[in-house]
């Protein structure tokens, strides 16, 4: 697996037919975030709309996949549905190691199948299959019935797409081996274009070890320091959702469609709360000793006679805030159910959670009512919730396809895009700032891990427009090449500069490892030159006037201090790109 | 002489870290296959995890089904190995009723020598590397 090159199995499922592509690039690309630009521009149709049969879905891993802990993460990148701009999406599981151990830098999918099929592929195979009796099904059941139909259990991965990739929602998520997901910015919905319902991958590849010390001597201390010290404790402990009651304590915790910052039923859906009351057992993706997965039950009486059926949910920070506090809901059990409905359909739980609350403010005033969304929606209302969920994933009516295209689509037809709480897409948990606002806004991803913007607000309370977007953009281009290897960016404590170069080093990779710093800034003007390729401009992106009207542990926010950050940030990417 | 066993495999998270770790340290390799213990879902990912291991039969039916002798019994359960003298037939891995040999492409096999290397790389503790009792074995250790 160690190679000076990418090997990469570009499958179209026009012809059902796989090509092995050898693409140099390994000392500038690295793989991941730089190697599915890569392959974005030689695949990708920049001026094609995304769900043209020959836009390309691009799962991709790094150099140190297998080799090292926590490299454990898969980049999928693709034209999204939801702004038709080149995107990337992150996720765990067991797809790294699968797509590792099939000896795979990259597997692309291209074209457009005539049914509705599955792909399964490994070191020594590729299969095509009809699966058109899977239309319109879940992602649980999906799940199940590839499972059987398919090899290798243990060392395999299971992607899959429920009703709302089919239908192409612009929130609709893959769902990676049950518990992660490639979730924002529609990656379902590009798979769906393909009528591509599944992919197994099979890691049934067998590679030689390193052949020197330093090799097993530097595995054998980066283990001991994830797992041996403090530094991962709060991954694995509480998890993600011990932020809740942090955020919630400092005033930066969207609640109810982001009326308001803090509130004290946060005491009822923390993270010791879940902790203590749901949380059934932890998880992890293959490769990380951490474990951060945390998997929490529901169980559900369906008959007076003491008859119950359960549900194991894998909760974390982002969806409690998106299902929780977002929507009013404050009952864990709640929670978890309406995040069941959301993974059944295949749906991005945050982008889904923030669209209902911004469909339930419009409700409240007038904007929308039963004969749009069929349930009446108010804050709290955890059965309608669940019940609005099954019909975004279904898209079966008017109102909830648009409302599947994002909450400003929706608006635009209702009104209320004044408090549609969408920062380049639905707002990721943290009303830390301005800073925040501006970086999810225009970053990349327009996710919260682009860059440390959220945590720039907790730490600073002054006014700094240059010191702020010369740390986004050197942030950024740090985090580019992480998600080069693939990391996951839990480990960007552990992996510092140094210890990557080490880990390059020691596995045959000496020149990369000299380069880090350089290669991630090429790496960020690269993605960056991508996406703007496919029509990002900075201007077309606005801060709804919610994002203006709220008060964090800083005070009011400052619209003009926001405007000028956004402003001057837009200008930063742009020149950074080159353009 | 030693077990490996998996008194704890409630407690796994199925993040592979002992197998990877005897495909690394035993066998110099990268791999989550050419390992002596190997994880799977019991069932699907909601139903926990199992490992898949020798469990040190005595006598070994693995070793039994040899040929060549490169099983042969080890005092006190399981087997020992001797890869020069492997041909590849794939018997052992057929013998063994709990699926706990493994075999290539090639057709070399894999199987836990109870060395216990896995043991410390399992972050919740699962694995144990027992002592076991050897007095009364009616195998003798084939040197």
């Amino acid at each position: 697996m160690i190679r000076d090159h990418f090997r990469v199995l570009v499958v179209n499922l026009s012809s059902g037919k796989g090509q092995i592509v050898r693409l140099d690039g390994r000392n500038t690309e690295v793989g991941g975030s730089g190697l599915a630009a890569l392959i974005y521009n030689t695949y990708g149709l920049a001026d094609r709309p995304w769900n043209h049969p020959e836009q390309p879905v691009i799962f991709a891993i790094g150099p140190l996949t297998g080799y090292f802990p926590l490299m454990s993460k898969t980049v999928c990148s693709f034209k999204s549905p939801y702004h038709d701009q080149y995107t990337e999406s992150h996720a765990g599981g067991r797809s790294a190691l699968s797509l590792c151990f099939s000896n795979l830098d990259a597997l692309v999918i291209v074209g457009k199948s005539e049914q509705l099929c599955s792909l399964t592929v490994s070191s020594r195979s590729l299969d095509i299959q009809d699966v058109s009796f899977m239309r319109g099904m879940g992602v649980d059941e999906t799940g199940k019935l590839l499972r059987g139909m398919s090899p290798g259990s243990g060392h395999r991965s299971i992607m899959r797409i429920g009703p709302a990739g089919e239908n192409g929602a612009a929130m609709a998520n893959i769902n990676v081996d049950t518990y992660r997901h490639f979730g924002r910015l529609g990656g379902g919905a590009a798979l769906g274009a393909k009528n591509c319902k599944g992919i197994i991958i099979h890691g049934d590849a067998i590679f030689s070890q390193p052949n020197n010390k330093e090799y097993s001597k530097l595995f054998a201390e980066v283990y001991q320091q994830v797992t041996a010290t403090d530094m991962m404790k709060k991954y694995h402990n509480l998890g993600t959702p011990a932020n809740l009651q942090g955020l919630n304590d400092i005033e930066s915790l969207p609640w109810r469609n982001l009326q308001a910052t803090s509130d004290p039923a946060i005491e009822k859906i923390n993270g010791e709360r879940f902790a203590t009351d749901n949380l059934l057992r932890n998880s992890a993706c293959s490769g990380c000793p951490v474990g951060c997965i945390h998997v929490g039950y529901v169980r559900e009486m369906f008959d007076a006679n003491h008859r119950y059926s359960f549900k194991q949910v894998a909760y974390d920070y982002e969806m409690i805030f998106s299902l929780g506090t977002m929507l009013g809901v404050t009952s864990t059990r709640s929670i978890l159910n309406i995040l069941d409905e959301m993974e059944k359909a295949g749906l991005d739980a945050m982008s889904g959670g923030v669209a209902l609350a911004w469909a339930t403010e419009a409700t409240e005033k007038g904007l929308l009512s039963a004969k749009e969304t069929e349930v009446t929606l108010s804050f709290g209302d955890d059965k309608a919730y669940q019940q609005a969920t099954e019909l975004l994933g279904s898209g079966s009516k008017d109102f909830y396809r648009l409302l599947g295209q994002g909450s400003l689509k929706a608006a635009a037809e209702y009104g209320g895009s004044d408090f549609a709480c969408v920062l380049g897409q639905e707002m990721a948990g943290y009303a830390t700032g301005e800073v925040f606002f501006a970086a999810q806004s225009l970053g990349f991803r327009h996710s919260h891990l682009d860059s440390g913007g959220y945590s720039y607000d907790q730490k600073h309370s002054d006014q700094n427009t240059t010191g702020v977007v010369d740390f986004l953009i050197q942030d950024e281009a740090g985090r580019a090449f992480m998600t080069s290897m693939v990391s996951c960016l839990f480990a960007r404590g552990v992996y510092k500069n140094e210890l990557l170069a080490n880990c390059l080093s020691s596995v045959g990779y000496p020149e990369l490892a000299a380069t880090i710093e350089e290669t991630g800034v090429h790496i960020q003007k690269l993605r960056w030159q991508t996406r703007i390729a496919t029509g990002f401009t900075p201007e077309a992106i606005t801060i709804p006037k919610r994002f203006l009207k709220i008060k964090t542990w800083k005070g009011p926010i400052d619209p003009v201090y926001l405007n000028t950050l956004k402003s001057e940030y837009g200008k930063a990417i742009m020149n950074l790109a080159g353009v | 002489m030693k077990k490996l066993t998996t008194p704890r495999i409630d407690r796994c998270i199925g993040c592979h870290s002992c197998s990877l770790a005897c495909a690394r340290l035993v066998h110099k390799q990268i791999s989550w296959d050419t390992a002596g213990i190997r994880i799977k879902s019991s069932g699907g990912l909601t139903t926990g995890f199992k490992a898949s291991h020798c469990l040190a039969c005595d006598p070994a039916p693995c070793a039994t089904a040899c040929p060549t002798g490169a099983f042969s019994y080890r005092k006190g359960g399981g087997v020992i190995v001797k890869k020069k003298l492997c041909i590849n037939c794939g018997d052992c891995v057929s013998a063994c009723p709990i699926d706990a040999v493994f075999q290539d492409h090639g057709g070399a096999v894999y199987v836990c020598i109870h060395c216990g290397r896995c043991v410390d790389f399992c972050p919740h503790n699962c694995l144990e590397l027992e002592e076991i009792e050897t007095e009364g074995s009616g195998n003798e250790e084939v040197a």
